[in-house]
């Protein structure tokens, strides 16, 4: 399309949320790469060779337990200091 | 029949009600029937609105059909169903601000009234509607036969007796109460869902004699069921990853849940929904499904996975306690239902109807057409639910699949990607549906991955090439396009 020769800006609002859509896939691949890398990583020898923590296996333990909580905690973290907060109002009262 | 089971369900059910009649007052007092039935006037808080998003998502597979298969599959299943975490987060991060912001400038009700602006096409919105009615209602009919069938096991009473109650119980605060009804009940049934895990998990824990005595029963019986490669070795790495498309990030494309997306209030509601969102979906997930493990060990030898649930909560918990697990999965299903009979309503009312039949209907006309649409499908999913098809899960996932593949990139790229245009859109929505069909019936789960990723992966590339070869064509129309929605 021909956007140079447009005196309009886009919505400046666009930016925070672009950058908040990549933090999302962001957060997608590091909470992908916990889980996978836990449970395969650490699950595919054989069950005999299994280790346990609080009676689960410890692939398990990983990829499902503390991936969830470090999961959890990293969404926390990235809401409190990195998604900022924009008015929606469009009819101007803000 | 099991009256300590029966009453906390009805006290629920009565609940329940009380939030429809709550919310109708705002539906008789509001001076934008439209914006209030369908989304409740975009008043939602993060809370409500995380619960929303949720229970909306969860459904009877998430309570019954999922801790049934994990019962039969061990702790890889479980690790399947964790990929369902991203939901908690993707989707409001994904959509989030900017589908907020866009879906007030055009002051748009619907996904279709989005997918309307954002292309000005005819032919996107008469397919995004069809899909969306002929997936959803299929969806629906698959969630009521779970609701019947649960309440059929929980009392007793007949099948077409059991699906009577659930459909009236739906119906009427459906009808009263529209979206605000919808979102408030979602809420309470989403904190069922959430207290109903927890105790079901501690029960069959204690039960089974904690959790490393439960897993040594489980391995001396096979141990692949402590792999993460399924009891049978049947689960592999590529395929369990490819459920991150289908239940992580693919979720997106969901209109039940993407029309959430644009229903919150302001920024901070939406970023304390993110965090309870993905607190309660990683709570529940793996929660249900490590208790349908878990299960296997207290109680073997369950043939049909659909009553795993069910039964366990009748022999580890007393009868009062079971009364409230049990109506965790009730709930599942209900704010499933609800959203989904709301949202094809608005497409045949606001997408179909005020688009193309009847564009200058008085307030009056359209409370009317509305309320007799949501009665009508309701009564029409009766019907089909009375003589009901096998196999609740996967018919609930092929609609599920079908709709993502559908519309995750008109909406995404539309959002983000600014020469997405209409002949584009169509073309992704015609190859998503027509290849996930297609590779459901002749080639399903294709090179070891889920049917839906080839699917998703064709609609991208239809979405990009036809967008970048018509781009002249609709050049003007674009222009348009982008000053509406995203000049200042």
């Amino acid at each position: 399309m021909k956007q140079h020769d447009k005196p309009l800006e886009d919505d400046p609002r666009y930016r925070v949320a672009n950058r908040e859509a990549l933090l999302g896939v962001g957060l997608v691949i590091i909470n992908f790469i916990l889980w996978y890398g836990f449970a395969y990583g650490i699950g595919s020898k054989p069950v005999g060779e299994y280790s346990y923590i609080w009676g689960l296996p410890a692939w398990f333990f990983y990829s499902c337990i503390l991936g969830t909580v470090i999961v959890i905690s990293l969404v926390i973290l990235a809401v409190v200091f990195l998604f900022k907060e924009v008015p929606f109002d469009e009819e101007g009262d803000k | 029949m099991n009256w300590e089971v029966v009453i906390p369900l009805i006290l629920f059910l009565i609940s329940i009600f009380v939030i429809g009649f709550y919310a109708s007052t705002h539906l008789k007092s509001t001076s934008n029937f439209l914006q209030e039935y369908f989304l409740g006037s975009r008043q939602l808080g993060g809370f409500i609105l995380a619960m929303t998003m949720i229970s909306t998502y969860g459904s009877a597979s998430s309570f019954i059909g999922g801790p049934g298969v994990a019962y039969t599959m061990g702790l890889g299943w479980v690790l399947l169903s964790m990929t369902q975490l991203a939901t908690g987060y993707f989707v409001l991060s994904v959509l989030g601000k900017k589908f907020a912001i866009m879906a007030r400038k055009i002051r748009a009700v619907t996904l279709i009234d989005f997918l309307k602006a954002r292309y000005e096409s005819k032919g996107v919105v008469i397919l995004s509607a069809l899909s969306i009615i002929i997936f959803l209602f299929s969806a629906m009919a698959a969630q009521w036969i779970g609701g019947a069938r649960l309440i059929e096991a929980l009392t007793g009473l007949s099948y077409i007796g059991a699906l009577f109650i659930f459909a009236v119980s739906v119906l009427v605060y459906v009808i009263i109460g529209g979206f605000r009804a919808v979102a408030i009940t979602d809420t309470v049934q989403g904190v069922v869902m959430l207290v109903g895990t927890l105790v079901i998990l501690i029960g069959t824990v204690m039960a089974g004699g904690g959790m490393g005595n439960i897993v040594s029963t489980l391995a001396a019986e096979n141990p692949g069921l402590i792999s993460p490669f399924g009891a049978d070795q049947s689960l592999t790495p590529l395929y369990v990853s490819s459920f991150w498309i289908l239940v992580g990030v693919g979720v997106v494309g969901l209109p039940q849940v993407a029309v959430r997306a644009m229903s919150y209030k302001s920024s901070k509601g939406m970023h304390r929904a993110l965090i309870i969102g993905t607190v309660v979906v990683g709570v529940i997930m793996l929660g249900m499904h490590l208790t349908g493990v878990f299960g296997r060990a207290v109680l073997p030898g369950i043939e049909v996975g659909d009553k795993v649930m069910p039964k366990l909560a009748m022999e580890v918990l007393p009868a009062w306690l079971a009364g409230i697990v049990l109506a965790a999965p009730m709930a599942a299903i209900m704010s499933t239902v609800d959203s989904l009979l709301l949202l094809v309503s608005s497409a045949v009312v606001k997408d179909v109807y005020l688009n193309y039949v009847k564009p200058e209907a008085s307030d009056q006309t359209i409370k009317r057409f509305s309320i007799g649409v949501t009665t009508v499908l309701g009564v029409l999913v009766f019907a089909m639910a009375v003589n009901p098809p096998e196999l609740l899960i996967w018919l609930n996932l092929f609609s599920f699949g079908g709709l993502e593949a559908a519309f995750i990139w008109p909406v995404v790229m539309g959002l983000y990607w600014k020469k997405g245009n209409a002949s584009g859109a169509m073309a992704s929505i015609l190859v998503g549906v027509g290849s996930y069909i297609a590779f459901n019936t002749f080639m399903p789960n294709a090179f070891g991955m889920h049917t839906v990723v080839l699917p998703v992966v064709l609609s991208l590339v239809s979405y990009v090439s036809v967008s970048l070869m018509t781009g002249r064509k609709h050049a003007v129309v674009q222009e348009a396009v982008l000053l509406r929605l995203w000049k200042v």
